[in-house]
């Protein structure tokens, strides 16, 4: 069983592998054009076929695991949410690494937990996978660019099932440093390289929590692997110590306050990388790590409180600066935000179902806006959503895809998200937490601002007058100018096939549904969505986030949380850089250089005597005699 | 005789030498003190021979040495004042300054040998940059 666990984890990584070495081997490096068509064409192969084997893998052992009996073949059995539908795990270990004090297993592990996002990263990758050839089409670095993708997968799927926290790590970290290839993909541009760069600095300062936070739980433990640290008995001060250092790394990787500032210009990479980081890997990982550890962080109450403050904070944030986004790409990234918050409000209102239902169904819908959105932007050759409108009828697929994707994120039934922010909702109303009012409210209006902005931006995108304009030159990113067609077949099947679980993923929660909070955050949900219906029915080619009047530019700016970290924490490093460069130049060089100069200045004094006559040098020689003999004779 | 005689005499004569060879400016006077010098010297090994009775004789063999010395020295320094009299018209000591370091006055002669030492260090450049 654990084989093909590691199989479905090896695959992608082969595909890598194979993606980055192989796909212009053998005729080398000679760039024509009919060598890059070829090279795409294996690139493309190379990429999709292993993740499609993986998907198949990942699906044939979430069938194995739910038919298998309670006491399956492994020992791991518990009361968790998914033991009712997923009861079967497995765990193996490969190797153990001795360290000198507490060791390293490599261990794979397969429960109902890991197979449930397995099957959600696995889905979506091939999806991205098989959008990419579409949309990657004329790229030159496609070879790469898919195979990062494909490495990207492979270490969300070691760190979903990774059954040893520092073989968590490893993949936790990889996906780090492939975020970084993808946003930076189309480099040229130095504001890419610049976002790809920040994506690295902002998430590494969370790791570093992140890696200490392992390192308590694993020494208080007395081992990494995650049922020993779950099962030991930690002191409780030592508890709340790791988990609110592993909160840091979550924060970090799944973009909550205050590390929240990467995730929208993480936008420049190309969209379909968007899909994969906002929908399936990247930032699910956050939610996935306090998910995977939940009975540790149960047991630190106000590890949990901080998170509910944190994702309050978050979710109402992050809406409200959608609002008045005019980028479609940016209104998304900032919506992943804000339902990521409701992610986290769910764990801290002490609902980790809820939370990782919401992170299925989050994932499907997103994956499938940022396709559509891709879609748009391929069709519409910009990004932003003042050079939209009307295009329900010449894109009526991705239309229809799209609705379906703002339906879901808005909560309206029956789309996916409606059941999933109920349960997140209905989690956080009677929860017990100290932080429960503040989180709450937060939600509720939240609900409120995500109807508005999906409402502001379906509005935007495909009604009203249609003010696509040709571009002269497309930049990099945007690869056509408006040409009035649908996006190519291999780009509107993914949209197609993500559509169907965002539509109906719910309905695997309707049983639990609490009608009444449903209810009443369908209507607030409502009434935001109608007050945006209104003013842009006023006037249609305006933008409706003219309602925020004054306050419309703090959101558009996210409330300068950019501009305060740039004056509080990257001009002060950038000064004092400043000075250790000064005075590394001015001091230790300057004692480098002034001891040359003071040796070639006292040689200039010596050198006075060698002037050529031979006389003086005798006379020299005679003098020091003269003194050698004076002085033996005076002191012998 | 007493050994102070020859001594004071080999002392004076090696003191003109010294005088000589300091402040002569002529380079064959030059040579000539320090043909004085040697012959001071060989002065006092004789004196010095006759007087601790050395049945070897080993000053007198040594001042023969030093005479025979003495006479090839003067033979080679005598060519080289010749051959820097040719090259130069002049065996002014004063101004035979080829070994001063660079940037004194008096290498005003040198500067046909710097195109040489300019291209010399091109060649060595243009090596090390291959």
């Amino acid at each position: 069983m654990i084989s093909v666990v590691a199989l479905i984890v090896l695959l992608p990584f082969a595909a890598a592998v194979a993606g980055l070495l192989g796909s212009r081997w053998p005729r080398g490096g000679s760039r024509t054009e009919e060598n890059d068509r070829a090279a795409a064409r294996r690139a493309a192969w190379f990429a999709i076929a292993p993740v499609t084997a993986s998907s198949l893998l990942t699906l044939w052992l979430a069938v194995w695991s739910a038919r298998a009996l309670p006491r399956g073949s492994a020992s791991y059995t518990g009361s968790e949410f998914w033991a009712g539908l997923l009861p079967g795990s497995t765990e193996g270990t490969l190797t153990v690494v001795d360290t000198g004090s507490v060791p390293i297993s490599v261990t794979l592990r397969a429960d109902g937990l890991s197979i449930l996002i397995g099957v959600l990263v696995v889905v979506v990758a091939l999806a991205v996978q098989v959008y990419s050839v579409g949309y990657m089409r004329d790229d030159p670095r496609y070879a790469s660019y898919s195979a990062f993708i494909s490495l990207f997968t492979s270490a969300m799927l070691l760190v979903v099932y990774a059954g040893d926290l520092i073989v968590l790590y490893a993949g936790w970290e990889i996906m780090g440093l492939c975020s970084y290839l993808l946003i930076g993909h189309w480099w040229e541009d130095r504001a890419n390289s610049r976002a790809a760069v920040k994506a690295f600095l902002v998430t590494r300062l969370g790791d570093v929590g992140f890696l200490f936070g392992i390192f308590s739980l694993g020494m208080a433990a007395g081992s990494f692997r995650i049922d020993a640290v779950l099962s030991a008995d930690i002191p409780r001060g030592t508890l709340i110590t790791a988990t609110m250092l592993l909160l840091a790394g979550v924060a970090g990787k799944s973009a909550q306050v205050p590390l929240q500032t990467w995730l929208p210009d993480a936008m420049a990479g190309p969209t379909p990388i968007s899909a994969l980081i906002h929908a399936a890997t990247m930032v699910a990982a956050g939610i996935f790590i306090v998910a995977r550890l939940y009975p540790a962080f149960l047991g630190a109450q106000p590890t949990l409180d901080v998170l509910g403050v944190v994702a309050a904070v978050g979710m109402l944030g992050a809406a409200l600066a959608a609002l008045a986004q005019n980028d479609l790409k940016r209104v998304l990234a900032y919506s992943t935000i804000s339902q990521l918050a409701y992610m986290a409000g769910g764990l801290a209102a002490g609902s980790d179902k809820a939370a990782i239902f919401h992170l299925l169904t989050h994932g499907a819908f997103k994956a499938l806006l940022f396709l559509g959105a891709g879609a748009v932007i391929h069709h519409v050759g910009s990004n932003l959503m003042s050079h939209m409108g009307g295009l329900r009828t010449s894109i009526p697929f991705t239309f229809a895809g799209m609705t379906i994707g703002f339906a879901a994120l808005m909560g309206l039934p029956p789309a996916s998200g409606f059941f999933s922010k109920d349960a997140v909702i209905a989690a956080i109303e009677h929860s017990h937490s100290p932080a429960q009012p503040f989180l709450y409210g937060a939600a509720l209006l939240t609900v409120g601002v995500t109807g508005a902005y999906a409402m502001r931006a379906w509005l935007r995108t495909f009604f009203g007058p249609s003010r696509v304009e040709a571009l002269p030159e497309p930049p990099p990113g945007t690869a056509h100018v408006f040409d009035g067609r649908e996006a190519p077949r291999s780009m509107l099947w993914p949209i197609g096939v993500l559509a169907v679980p965002a539509l109906l993923l719910g309905f695997a929660g309707v049983s639990e549904v609490d009608w009444g909070s449903a209810l009443v955050s369908l209507i607030v949900a409502l009434l935001g969505a109608g007050v945006v219906y209104t003013f842009w029915r006023g006037a249609p080619h305006q933008d409706p986030a003219r309602m925020l009047g004054p306050f419309r530019t703090a959101c558009e700016r996210a409330f300068y949380v950019d501009e305060a970290y740039r004056a509080v924490f990257a001009r002060p490093i950038l000064r004092l850089a400043h000075g250790v460069v000064r005075a590394d130049r001015q001091v230790v060089d300057g004692a480098v250089r002034g001891s040359g100069r003071l040796t070639m200045g006292l040689s200039g004094v010596v050198r006075l005597a060698q002037n050529g006559n031979a006389q003086l040098y005798v006379t020299g020689l005679l003098a020091g005699l003269l003194l050698i003999t004076v002085a033996a004779v005076v002191l012998g | 005789m007493h050994i102070v005689y020859p001594v004071v005499v080999s002392a004076l004569l090696f003191s003109i030498g010294v005088y000589g060879v300091l402040a002569r400016r002529n380079a064959i006077l030059v040579l000539m003190s320090v043909e004085l010098m040697l012959n001071a010297v060989n002065l006092n090994l004789v004196a010095f021979d006759v007087w601790l009775r050395d049945r070897l004789h080993g000053g007198q063999v040594l001042t023969l040495f030093v005479i025979v010395i003495a006479a090839a020295e003067i033979g080679l320094g005598l060519a080289i004042v010749l051959a820097v009299y040719r090259n130069r018209r002049s065996i002014d000591v004063d101004r035979l300054r080829d070994l001063a370091e660079g940037g004194s006055p008096e290498v005003s002669q040198q500067s046909e040998a710097s195109p040489d030492r300019a291209a010399v260090g091109e060649d060595a450049d243009r090596e090390a940059r291959s």
